[in-house]
């Protein structure tokens, strides 16, 4: 049932062009963090800014793992498949896009599908709301679209989180690329980069 | 350089459908993640040949924004009929200003050439790719070259480069030079001369190459390895010039070869149009350039 209250992007077209380049510069360059300011209203417990990236790049060529939260919640399936057309899956191993608004408990990044070795990119995209980042923080990253190193801070971050990551770096060229969103800003961490805790 | 009005009634923007765009965003993604990796899209067929572009006129298209400045070049060149032409389809389907400035683009579109102005952080480069794969005629299979790559299993073309030396006593492989990125993937970076492989290296600017034929999308982020494939005795060099640009005076750039008559006479200049104006409007004066101006220089 679609909420009456929700809306799309206000230009579809321009919305998603701003967004996509914004993604694309928060993904050349990890760690660093990007103004995010979605125009839509989306329904229940879905962030603006997931709902944004969702609508950027999701549509019925897709399909989008959702956390139980969301899941939970039939006006999100609903608002995701009026907007984008998208299909909606429970197996987080087929999804092309994850949408996570509990980053604690959020299933392990193995649990995700990483390619294979011929095809990379046949790889889920997790899209991750978080209470904030921040430029200078805890985590210290390095590797390709990074000069030398950049820190980042996620709040909150799970402990296993770090280890998890350096597995997927291991997996490479197969591996998860990860988003985090928060209030009006962006930021990402795709399989390239080599991440430590400072 | 030429605001042109409202983008031309009865196209989307920037020409390409919002699900094509999409498709094509998604693959950018996937190819700045995974650098040198060659991701498969859906190529559409654009109004214009392929060999003319199509692949990095996609990519174009799905990056633009109403706030870009697009430079496209053919070759080095501005003013060839490739370049204007399709900084014209952006101008009259984005609506976006266009200029032949290297300094004043945010995206720019390259047939082959790597311009000499170092670019910076925030640009965006746009190549055009004829055969997107560097295996490929060393081995025709799409079903193997996909396995090699997998494997890492790049002996196949250091053989290449070895026959070159062993058959001419040196790498004679002058273009479309083949380079390893960020450690991993061997990556054609287009039939660009290799003098311009080792501007790649570690560039502030994003890389993204677009093959439409072959549908193919790959990326080097900023800041990522692009090593030049060599041996350790014969390590890579690029291409040097007896003589600085005969308009411009300039040294250490790529030159072109303009024959100027049936009797043996030629001049070498620029490849790079912009580079070469500007450093004439600076006052920098080759020992031809009072001379006729040949085809090509504006």
């Amino acid at each position: 049932m679609l909420d009456a209250a929700s809306t799309g992007f206000a230009d579809p077209v321009l919305d998603a062009q701003s967004h996509f380049r914004t993604l694309m510069d928060a993904l050349a360059r990890p760690g660093s963090i990007h103004a995010f300011r979605p125009r839509l209203t989306p329904p229940g417990g879905l962030p603006a800014e997931l709902a944004a990236i969702a609508l950027t790049l999701a549509d019925h060529e897709t399909a989008v793992w959702l956390d139980p939260g969301l899941a939970a919640d039939p006006a999100v399936s609903a608002w995701l498949a009026f907007h984008a057309g998208t299909r909606i899956t429970v197996d987080p191993g087929e999804a092309d896009f994850a949408l996570v608004t509990d980053i604690g408990a959020m299933p392990p990044l193995a649990a995700f599908a990483a390619g294979d070795d011929a095809y990379p990119d046949r790889s889920t995209t997790l899209l991750i709301a978080v209470d904030a980042l921040s430029a200078g923080g805890d985590l210290v990253l390095s590797g390709p679209g990074i000069e030398s190193e950049r820190r980042l801070g996620i709040a909150p971050w799970p402990a296993a989180l770090t280890e998890q990551l350096a597995a997927n770096r291991t997996l490479f060229p197969r591996g998860v690329d990860l988003v985090f969103a928060t209030s009006g800003a962006i930021a990402a961490l795709p399989r390239t980069t080599r991440i430590r805790e400072a | 350089m030429n605001a042109q009005a409202p983008a031309e009634t009865g196209y989307n923007f920037a020409y390409l459908d919002e699900q094509t765009k999409r498709m094509i965003r998604r693959a950018i993604l996937k190819a700045v993640a995974i650098p040198g990796y060659q991701v498969p899209f859906a190529s559409r067929e654009m109004p214009m040949p392929y060999g003319w572009g199509t692949g990095g006129v996609q990519v174009t298209a799905a990056v633009l924004g109403p706030n870009d400045v697009l430079k496209v070049i053919d070759q080095g060149s501005d003013d060839t009929t490739n370049a204007v032409s399709i900084r014209k389809f952006f101008a009259k389907t984005a609506g976006v200003e266009t200029t032949t400035r290297t300094t004043e683009a945010t995206v720019i579109q390259t047939r082959h050439r790597i311009p000499e102005t170092p670019l910076t952080d925030g640009q965006i480069l746009v190549y055009q790719v004829p055969i997107p794969e560097p295996l490929r005629f060393l081995e025709p299979r799409e079903t193997e070259t996909r396995k090699l790559h997998a494997l890492a299993d790049y002996g196949l073309m250091h053989v290449k480069l070895y026959e070159d030396i062993a058959r001419h006593g040196h790498i004679a492989t002058t273009y479309d030079y083949p380079v390893e990125v960020a450690g991993r993937y061997v990556m054609n970076p287009s039939p660009t001369p290799k003098f311009d492989n080792p501007k790649m290296h570690r560039s502030p600017a994003l890389q993204l190459f677009g093959a439409g034929r072959e549908k193919r999308i790959y990326a080097v982020p900023p800041y990522t390895d692009v090593v030049s494939l060599d041996f350790e005795d014969h390590p890579f060099e690029v291409q040097r010039f007896e003589k600085p640009c005969a308009l411009c005076a300039a040294t250490g750039v790529y030159l072109d070869e303009v024959v100027l008559d049936d009797r043996g006479g030629r001049m070498f200049v620029c490849s790079d149009s912009d580079f070469c104006a500007s450093r004439r409007d600076a006052g920098h004066r080759g020992e031809m350039a009072n001379a006729a101006q040949p085809a090509g220089q504006s």
